[in-house]
């Protein structure tokens, strides 16, 4: 038959379509390649091998790196995601309140708002603090990454909270429940693969920090993001490569992991 | 919604507010209140190692653009600082550019596509954006710095002797960009190009139109709120960006972010970055203004 | 007479698990100048037809010739033929005038023909206060006369309208109908007209096809189709339909459930066949004289007519319609026993 004419085709499209997606991914599939590479160039391929990889583990700068990264994600889920998880409460499926607006605007700073200006805001008025207390701790990190990852905790909560159902909470209500039990009973067990993916998204999020922590740390207050920023500026080996693929396979599985806890239907 | 007593919609106020209030404490303590506090900064006075003394000063905000020369004293345009500001402005509207270009294409190919593809092909835009910056960054530079992949193979292949310098350049901290900010510019057309109707495509063929004008006079206008939304949401925060032109212009070709790291680092002038980062601010909130005024009106023409 | 739309063989299939076969093969010829209506059920593939002509689709084997030349090499920009869609399809980013004004616009006519022309068709459609208004902002019928007034400018040769009239209501429809009749006959455009109302197609078209299942079932002008169905089907969908079974007895008769012969056209040489009988073609006799005789278990008072509902000697159920005379009644009463007679030709022989 003569060719059919495709009322959805647009000339052109289609190939630089696929160009975009070979171009997205081409980079990142050389790097993890790389990482592999038995040679200490991270462009001239010299056979397979490990031990990147094992240089990495072995790496006390990079452990302790990790670990840190590890402390802070887990922390600042864990508190962004509390806190989040109320604030949706709060927020969702009411009727306008006063200083709404306001509200919103507030939990979405760290989206609206450019990264350096809050990592110079941070910088500035923990300095005041670390001078009148004397203490330099991970606490400081621990807060900033905990209010940055609001939002992405909140996003998903309030997104899966707004698809709920009203009425059964009401009929609990209406069944003498008492607000907690109403929330331990009804809504957390709809609710919580919006929780879940909300605490993925903000542990993926302090993971992958850069600008906020590189300006908010202490000497040698290290997280793995950070020390490979400071590596960039030295000779460059595939010990990056092998970090950087290591932090790229944690990162993938979570946001798949999130795509599916969003599909998830109460 | 049943009609409440009056104590009754006072104890829903304050149960909002009290959960409310952990998040919001957690916000101001690290979020707003610092950015106040950064107001305060940019009208002190340096110190010498760095940090503020505390003297009211405008100086800062003077040196923003302009500054004193150093011989006559006499007051003038920074051509520094204007010229990095210049640079920050062209650079993100450049990338910008670049997103639409190859975005917009790549929306319509995932919007064109069967229902149940279209979630895997959004899924495949989506991974690299939440892989981290500083990743993407490096597999950048992986592939263009003189030792890198694209040098060596054409050395290898005898394509050329010496390694093109395409690090530390301004298209370097574009195509860093680019490559960093482009899902932003696909998800927001997509969502637009999902919603459209495409009868009114084939009304438009079967209304003589070519592909062209199909594509100018009825695709374009209908799915400008998120080829506008896209924009913005390139343009903001390439124009505050940091580690990509710290890593691809190698401190030659300096940003806005740049700029600001740099009061705090051996430029030693708090009160300045202070001043540059409410700048940075202001204009960010006002092209976001613009933005939210610009989809409100859009929502009213169509209806 | 050239045709307006020759089709030979017509296939198309769609892919899928398992794919479906929306036409099977159809042959159809549409003259100029005709209200051609396309009458079934949904899924029969009377809108797989129109979007072939339009050019949307792509047949899967067969031949489509508009006036003599083959459209299977055009897209549908390059047609002669324009579309009112059934859901309007208005740009909604477009006035009123920009809308009907577009198909002239890209036909690169010149500002002051477009103008002129949409002037015209606003005209046509009784829209002209209504020009400079954004279409998301006018009512359903208005925009319906826009999808009207915008196919018609560029004065194609072939009107295709797919359904345009089932999401008005019941009077504006009836308005409608009697509109775009008088605007073919205006504009001697070839009208193809794809509806799933049988009274519609009944009212406004030349000729209809009636089909199901991606066939065509019967072609023919609305009386032809409606006293003389060709199959089951279409005197099942055309309107009400007594089918009432007999026996050839031979020799072009048959032999009712009562026992009476009956000599009609079309049937076999030998076997069982049904005939098709419209309630008002039928008359209420005493059961002597019917041609078949049953119960009377049922009547209906409908204003203008009352339905009998009859229940035949074999079981099965007759339905006459008869129109009422102001203080007139029947004479008959639920219980009785009752004849049923008609005139032989308006027994029709189904063939199935």
């Amino acid at each position: 038959m003569d060719k059919a004419f495709d009322v959805r085709k647009q000339t052109g499209f289609t190939t630089i379509a696929m160009a975009c997606f070979a171009m997205l991914y081409m980079p990142i599939i050389l790097l993890v390649i790389y990482s592999f590479n038995a040679g200490t160039s991270i462009a001239i391929w010299e056979g397979f091998s490990w031990r990147w990889y094992a240089s990495a583990w072995d790496n006390e700068q990079v452990q302790e790196a990790t670990i840190r990264s590890l402390i802070i994600a887990f922390w600042a889920a864990l508190i962004s995601t509390s806190v989040a998880v109320m604030a949706a409460l709060a927020t969702t499926r009411t009727r306008k309140f006063r200083g709404q607006t306001t509200v919103f605007a507030m939990i979405n700073q760290p989206l609206m708002v450019p990264e350096i200006v809050t990592a110079v805001a941070l910088l500035i008025f923990f300095a005041m603090i670390k001078v009148a207390t004397g203490y330099t701790g991970l606490l400081y990190l621990i807060i900033a990454h905990s209010a940055f990852c609001i939002p992405f905790a909140y996003l998903p909560i309030r997104a899966r909270l707004q698809g709920m159902d009203l009425s059964l909470e009401q009929a609990a209500a209406d069944l003498y429940a008492t607000p907690f039990q109403i929330f331990r009973r009804i809504t957390l067990p709809q609710l919580w693969p919006g929780i879940l993916a909300g605490a993925m998204l903000a542990f993926v999020i302090s993971l992958d920090d850069v600008v906020i922590t590189e300006f908010v740390k202490s000497a040698g207050q290290d997280t793995l993001p950070t020390y490979m920023l400071g590596q960039l500026r030295r000779v460059v080996t595939p010990e990056i490569n092998a970090i950087s693929t290591a932090l790229l396979g944690i990162s993938i599985t979570m946001v798949v992991a999130f795509t599916l806890l969003s599909k998830i239907k109460t | 919604m049943a009609e409440l007593s009056i104590t009754e919609a006072k104890r829903q106020t304050r149960n909002r507010w009290l959960l409310l209030a952990p998040a919001l404490i957690i916000l101001i303590f690290a979020a707003s209140g610092p950015l106040l506090i950064t107001l305060v900064y940019s009208f002190l006075s340096p110190g010498d190692f760095g940090g503020v003394v505390w003297e009211f000063s405008t100086d800062a905000w003077f040196n923003v653009v302009m500054e004193r020369d150093i011989f006559d004293d006499t007051l003038g345009w920074s051509d520094a600082h204007l010229s990095i500001f210049w640079r920050s402005v062209k650079l993100s509207l450049l990338t910008t550019l670049c997103c639409l270009i190859v975005g917009f294409p790549t929306a319509y190919f995932i919007a064109t596509r069967p229902k149940k593809q279209r979630d895997m092909w959004m899924l495949l835009i989506i991974i690299p954006f939440w892989t981290n910056l500083l990743i993407r960054t490096f597999a950048i530079l992986e592939l263009i710095r003189n030792e890198g992949v694209i040098n060596s193979a054409l050395i290898a292949m005898g394509v050329i002797d010496e390694p093109i310098q395409m690090l530390f350049t301004e298209f370097s901290i574009i195509l860093g960009m680019v490559y960093v900010y482009l899902p932003l510019m696909v998800l927001p057309i997509y969502a637009s190009m999902e919603r459209l109707d495409f009868s009114l495509v084939e009304a438009a063929y079967d209304l003589y139109a070519t592909r062209l004008k199909v594509l100018r006079r009825v695709i374009l206008p209908l799915v400008k709120p998120g080829v506008i939304a896209g924009s913005i949401l390139v343009f903001v925060p390439s124009l505050g960006a940091y580690v990509t032109p710290r890593v691809m212009g190698g401190g030659n070709q300096l940003m806005i972010g740049n700029l600001i790291e740099l009061q705090f680092g051996q430029g030693r002038n708090w009160p300045l970055g202070a001043a540059l980062s409410i700048t940075l601010l202001a204009i960010v909130m006002v092209a976001l203004m613009a933005y939210v005024r610009a989809a409100g009106e859009e929502e009213v023409r169509h209806g | 007479m050239i045709k307006a739309i020759s089709a030979r063989a017509l296939r198309k299939v769609y892919p899928g698990n398992p794919p479906v076969e929306a036409l099977g093969g159809i042959d159809i010829d549409i003259e100029d100048n005709e209200f051609f209506t396309l009458l079934g059920p949904s899924g029969c593939g009377k809108t797989t037809i129109l979007r072939l002509i339009a050019g949307f689709e792509h047949p899967t084997s067969g031949s489509l010739d508009m006036f003599g030349d083959s459209l299977l090499d055009a897209p549908p920009h390059k047609r002669q033929i324009n579309t009112v869609f059934q859901s309007y399809a208005l740009f909604p980013h477009m006035t009123v005038a920009e809308n009907i004004g577009f198909g002239l616009e890209m036909l690169g006519k010149a500002k002051s023909e477009i103008s002129a022309t949409v002037g015209e068709m606003m005209e046509l459609v009784q829209m002209s206060h209504l020009a400079d208004r954004q279409t998301s902002q006018i009512s359903g019928g208005q925009q319906q006369r826009v999808a009207l007034a915008r196919a018609l400018a560029p004065k194609p040769k072939i009107l295709l309208l797919d359904e345009p009239l089932s999401a008005l209501d019941f009077k504006l429809r009836k308005n409608m109908q009697l509109e775009l009749k008088r605007l073919q006959l205006e504009t001697g455009i070839t009208f193809i007209f794809v509806t799933h109302d049988q009274e519609e197609a009944l009212t406004m078209s030349d000729r209809i096809a009636v089909m199901s299942d991606g066939a065509i079932r019967q072609i023919g002008g609305p009386r032809d189709i409606y006293d003389h169905p060709a199959d089951r089907f279409v005197a099942d969908f055309i309107g009400d339909t007594n089918f009432v079974e007999v026996d050839v007895t031979g020799k072009g008769a048959v032999r009712l459930s009562s026992g009476k012969v009956l000599e009609v056209d079309g049937a076999p040489e030998a076997g069982k066949v049904t005939l098709a009988i419209r309630p008002e073609h039928a008359r209420l006799s005493t059961a002597k004289d019917g041609l078949l005789s049953g119960t009377l278990h049922n009547i209906v008072y409908f204003g203008t007519d009352t339905h009998f509902h009859v229940a035949l000697s074999d079981g099965t159920s007759f339905v006459l319609r008869q129109q009422n005379a102001p203080d007139v009644t029947s004479g008959m009463a639920e219980g009785d026993t009752v004849g049923i007679t008609f005139p032989p030709s308006v027994a029709q022989v189904l063939r199935d």
